[in-house]
C-alpha cells in the first residue's frame, strides 16, 4: 500500500513537488544526527509547555505527550485556496443543514435525506428543536478531518461539528518550530496561524445574543483538568483572556446564566462550552452530571445565552449523515460539493450491508457515533478474529455502521529512529463561523500515524502531530 | 551610599533592562519578517527595530543597507552597537563588578554567569538557532536579575537605585517603542478584524511582552487605540509609559525617606506621572499621540539627567 500511496513531498514519483523543494534540500544537507536532537528538544519544550494529554483507561500514563514531528506538512497558496472553498461551503452547509432540520426541516419533506435517519437518531437532539441559536449558527467551530489521495484527490473523511479538539497544538506547533528549527522560517514565507484566538474571540462575540448590548462576556466551559483535553481548554481560555469556568462556577437564574467571582455574580453571555451536550444541563440530558449548570438550555432558549457550539450538532457527526453530505451541500448551496466524500456504505441499508459483509477484508467499518478512533475495523490490517467480530455485530445492528473503502492516505517524509521515512497524514483545519461569515486560519492539524503503514492518525492510537505550512506560491 | 556606587547601580539597572527589551524587539521582529509578504513580512521591519532600539544611526555607520542578517548581528552581538545585547550585559556586569560589595552573592551571580555564557557566543552568531539560544538566555538573565534582586537584596538604596534605572529604562524602551510604531495605532475608520495592521500590531505587543496580557486586560480583539492605551496610560501594565512614571516616583520616594531630603529629580518625576493622572487616550489622541510620546522621552531623559545630578553621580 506503501509504494501506491501518494506523497506529499514527491507525488507519485521520485521528483520533489515545488512546496517542499526547500523542506526537501534542508533534509538532504542535514545530518540525521542534528534532525533526532531537534527532535529530543521539541519532546522537551512540550513538557515543559504542559501541552499533555490524558488517555482514558490508561491509568500509567495520566499525561502523556502526543508525538511531534519536526518535518513540516506543506501546503501550497493554490492548494489551500481550493480547500478554504470547499471547507467554507461545507461548514455553512452544515449549519444550514442544523437549523433546518431543528426548524422546518425542508430536506427531510424533500426526501433528501431519510426522515428516520433524523427524528429517530440518538443523536438528534429533540430540546434544541424549534430554539435557533443567535444568529442562525450552530457549529461555531468545526474541526473538518481531511485525507489526500492523489495530487488534486481530497476528501472530507469526517466532520467534527460538536466539540473538535487539537488547535492548541495546531498553535503550539507552529511556536515550537519557530524556535526549534528557526533556519526553516528563514528559508519560507509560511502564513502566520496566531491569529486563531483573535478570530474566535471575534466569531464567539459577534454570536452573542442580540438583546446583549454591552460588550459581551465570553467564557470557556471545562469538564475539569481530568478532562483529556483540559491543556487546550486552558491554553485557549488563556489565549482569549476570558475566563475558564467549571460547572460549579455558573449558576442559572431567571433565565441568565451568571459565573460566580468575588465581585459577585458575573452575568455570561457567550459560554464556548467543551462539555458534551449530554453533561451540559442535567434538568435537559443526564440527570446525574456534575459537569454542567442546571437551566443553561433554558437560557439559551429564552434568548439570554449563546451556547458554543449550540446543542443537538452532534447529528452532523454522525456518519450516516456524512454519506449525505453532498446531497447536503447540493440542496442548501444550489452547488456541487467542492471537496467530495468518501464513498461510504451505509450499513442500514440491506443491500449495502450484504456488500460490506462480502468485502470485510478491503473495508474500514466505523460505529455512526464513533470517534478518536475507537471502535474501529480497518479490513485489511485485522485479524480473522477481529473481522469475525464485526461481522456479528453489523448482523446485529448495522444502523450502527457504515463502510468506507481503504483510502490510501496520502505520506509525509516524517522523522523516524531509522531516519526520515514515509508516514501517513490527513488534516484537520478548523473552520469558524461567526455572525458575519466563515474564515479559516490557513492550516489546521496534520495528524500523522507513527507506525509503518498505519491509516489511524488518532493521537488516543499513538498518531503524531506536525506543523501544517500553507506556503505563497 | 557613594555617588559613584548609586550611578553603578542604576546603570547595572538599566542595562539588564535594555537587554531584555532588545531581545524581544529582535524576537518579535524575527516572526514579523518571516510573513509573507501578503500579510506585512518586509525587511522594512528591521530598520523599525533598529530606531526602537536607539541604534539605527550606529548601524547606518556600520553598514550602507537594511538587511536581516546585518540587523539581527548588529542588534544581537554587534561590537559597534553599545547597546546590543551582548553590550547591555558587558556593561552590566562592568557596573556591577564597580561596586560589587553593595550587591548579593546572588545577584552578583546572575549577571557574572549571564556575562560568561555571553563569551562563548563570541561577536557572531553561526546560525538561527545559536541566536534562539542567545534570546533565550538574555531573557533568563533578566528573569534570573529580578527575582535575585527582588529575593535576596535589603529594601535600602542599593535596591532602589537598581529599581529605579530600570524604571526609567523601561519607559525610555516603550516610548521608543511608541515613537516608531505610533501611525500604525492612531485611530481610523475602516472596520477592524482580517485587517494586515493585525500582525503589526501584534508585533508591538509582543516586543513590550504583552500580547496575553492586552486580551486578559481588555477582553476584545486587537484595536489599534486600545494598544496605545496599554502601553500608555494601562497601569496594569508594567511597561507602560504611566506604570514606569509611577513606578520611578515610588523608588524615588523609597530614597527620599532613607535620605530625608527630595530634590529637582523628584518634582519632575511628580510632574511626569501627573501628566497621566486622569488621562484619557481620546485626549492624547487629540494632543497627538506622536508629539506626546516624543514629549515623554524628552522630559524622561532630563528625569534621568536630574537623577544623576541630585544625587551626584
Amino acid at each position: 500500500m506503501e509504494a501506491s500511496a501518494f506523497d506529499e513531498m514527491h507525488g507519485d514519483g521520485s521528483a520533489t513537488r515545488d512546496a517542499y523543494a526547500r523542506v526537501a534540500q534542508w533534509l538532504a544537507e542535514t545530518p540525521d544526527d542534528y534532525l533526532q536532537t531537534r527532535r529530543a528538544q521539541a519532546e522537551l519544550f512540550f513538557r515543559r509547555i504542559g501541552i499533555t494529554f490524558a488517555v482514558y483507561g490508561d491509568a500509567e500514563a495520566d499525561e502523556r505527550l502526543i508525538p511531534f514531528d519536526i518535518v513540516p506538512r506543506i501546503l501550497s497558496r493554490a492548494e489551500w485556496r481550493r480547500l478554504e472553498a470547499g471547507l467554507v461551503q461545507r461548514v455553512q452547509a452544515l449549519n444550514a443543514f442544523l437549523r433546518d432540520i431543528y426548524g422546518p426541516r425542508e430536506i427531510l419533506r424533500a426526501g433528501i435525506v431519510p426522515e428516520e435517519l433524523i427524528l429517530r437518531n440518538p443523536q438528534f437532539c429533540l430540546p434544541a428543536i424549534g430554539i435557533e441559536p443567535a444568529h442562525g449558527v450552530y457549529t461555531h467551530i468545526a474541526g473538518i478531518d481531511i485525507v489526500r489521495t492523489g495530487h488534486d484527490q481530497f476528501y472530507v473523511l469526517e466532520d467534527n461539528a460538536r466539540t473538535p479538539s487539537g488547535v492548541s497544538y495546531m498553535l503550539e506547533n507552529r511556536e515550537v518550530m519557530l524556535r526549534l528549527l528557526p533556519e526553516l522560517f528563514d528559508r519560507h514565507r509560511v502564513a502566520p496561524v496566531d491569529d486563531y484566538p483573535e478570530e474566535l474571540l471575534a466569531t464567539l462575540r459577534s454570536v452573542a445574543p442580540p438583546r446583549c448590548k454591552d460588550a459581551p462576556t465570553v467564557a470557556v466551559l471545562t469538564p475539569g483538568f481530568h478532562n483529556s483535553a483540559y491543556y487546550e481548554h486552558s491554553f485557549i481560555a488563556d489565549k482569549l483572556g476570558v475566563e475558564l469556568v467549571e460547572g460549579i462556577d455558573l449558576a442559572v437564574s431567571d433565565d441568565v446564566l451568571y459565573m460566580r467571582t468575588t465581585e459577585g455574580p458575573r452575568r455570561v453571555d457567550v459560554l464556548y462550552r467543551r462539555v458534551d451536550d449530554a453533561f451540559l444541563d442535567p434538568l435537559v440530558f443526564r440527570p446525574e452530571s456534575m459537569l454542567g449548570v442546571p437551566g443553561i438550555v433554558a437560557a439559551q432558549a429564552a434568548g439570554n445565552l449563546t451556547i458554543a457550539n449550540a446543542i443537538g450538532t452532534g447529528i452532523a457527526d454522525d456518519k450516516a449523515v456524512y454519506s449525505y453530505m453532498p446531497e447536503i451541500v447540493r440542496f442548501y448551496s444550489g452547488e456541487a460539493p467542492l471537496i467530495e466524500n468518501v464513498p461510504t456504505w451505509r450499513c442500514r441499508e440491506p443491500e449495502a450491508l450484504s456488500y460490506v459483509l462480502d468485502h470485510l477484508a478491503e473495508l474500514v467499518v466505523k460505529e455512526v457515533d464513533g470517534s478518536g478512533g475507537y471502535g474501529m475495523l480497518v479490513g485489511p490490517h485485522a485479524s480473522t478474529a477481529e473481522r469475525d467480530e464485526f461481522r456479528a455485530k453489523l448482523k446485529a445492528t448495522p444502523d450502527k455502521f457504515i463502510a468506507q473503502p481503504t483510502l490510501a492516505l496520502s505520506t509525509c517524509p516524517t522523522l523516524a529512529d531509522s531516519g526520515i521515512v514515509p508516514r501517513h497524514v490527513d488534516l484537520r483545519p478548523f473552520v469558524l463561523t461567526g455572525a458575519k461569515g466563515t474564515c479559516i486560519v490557513p492550516g489546521g492539524l496534520t495528524r500523522v500515524a507513527l507506525k509503518a503503514g498505519s491509516l489511524v492518525v488518532n493521537s488516543s492510537q499513538g498518531g503524531g502531530t506536525k506543523d501544517t505550512w500553507v506556503l505563497d506560491d | 551610599m557613594l555617588s559613584r556606587t548609586a550611578s553603578a547601580l542604576f546603570w547595572t539597572g538599566r542595562y539588564v533592562e535594555r537587554a531584555d527589551f532588545v531581545s524581544r524587539l529582535i524576537d518579535a521582529t524575527m516572526r514579523l519578517a518571516a510573513l509573507p509578504s501578503s500579510y506585512g513580512g518586509d525587511v522594512a521591519a528591521w530598520s523599525g527595530a533598529l530606531s526602537a532600539a536607539g541604534v539605527a544611526d550606529d548601524y547606518a555607520g556600520e553598514h550602507p543597507e537594511i538587511a536581516e542578517q546585518l540587523a539581527l548581528q548588529f542588534l544581537s552581538l554587534g561590537a559597534a552597537n553599545p547597546s546590543s545585547m551582548r553590550g547591555c550585559v558587558e556593561r552590566a556586569r562592568n557596573n556591577a563588578r564597580a561596586v560589587r560589595t553593595a550587591l548579593t552573592v546572588e545577584v552578583w551571580e546572575a549577571i557574572n554567569s549571564a556575562w560568561l555564557e555571553m563569551q562563548h557566543f563570541g561577536t557572531r552568531f553561526d546560525s538561527r538557532l545559536t541566536l534562539n539560544k542567545l534570546l533565550d538566555a538574555v531573557k533568563s538573565t533578566a528573569l534570573a536579575f529580578d527575582g535575585a534582586t527582588h529575593r535576596t537584596m535589603l529594601r535600602d538604596d542599593a535596591y532602589w537605585f537598581i529599581r529605579l534605572g530600570a524604571a526609567i529604562e523601561r519607559a525610555d524602551n516603550t516610548a521608543r517603542l511608541l515613537d516608531v510604531k505610533y501611525h500604525l495605532l492612531l485611530p481610523r475608520d475602516e472596520p477592524v478584524g482580517g485587517s494586515l495592521d493585525y500582525f503589526q500590531w501584534t508585533t508591538i505587543l509582543r516586543t513590550v511582552s504583552a500580547l496575553t496580557a492586552y486580551r486578559h486586560v481588555y477582553r476584545d480583539s486587537v484595536k489599534p487605540w486600545l494598544v496605545a492605551d496599554l502601553l500608555i496610560l494601562n497601569r496594569r501594565m508594567p511597561r507602560s509609559l504611566a506604570a514606569c512614571a509611577q513606578d520611578t516616583v515610588s523608588y524615588l520616594d523609597q530614597l527620599a525617606s532613607l535620605t530625608g531630603r527630595r530634590g529637582p529629580a523628584h518634582r519632575q518625576a511628580v510632574a511626569i506621572a501627573g501628566r497621566f493622572a486622569n488621562a484619557r487616550i481620546e485626549a492624547l489622541f487629540a494632543k497627538g499621540l506622536h508629539e506626546v510620546v516624543q514629549d515623554f522621552m524628552v522630559e524622561n531623559n532630563r528625569l534621568g539627567m536630574l537623577i544623576g545630578e541630585q544625587y551626584l553621580f
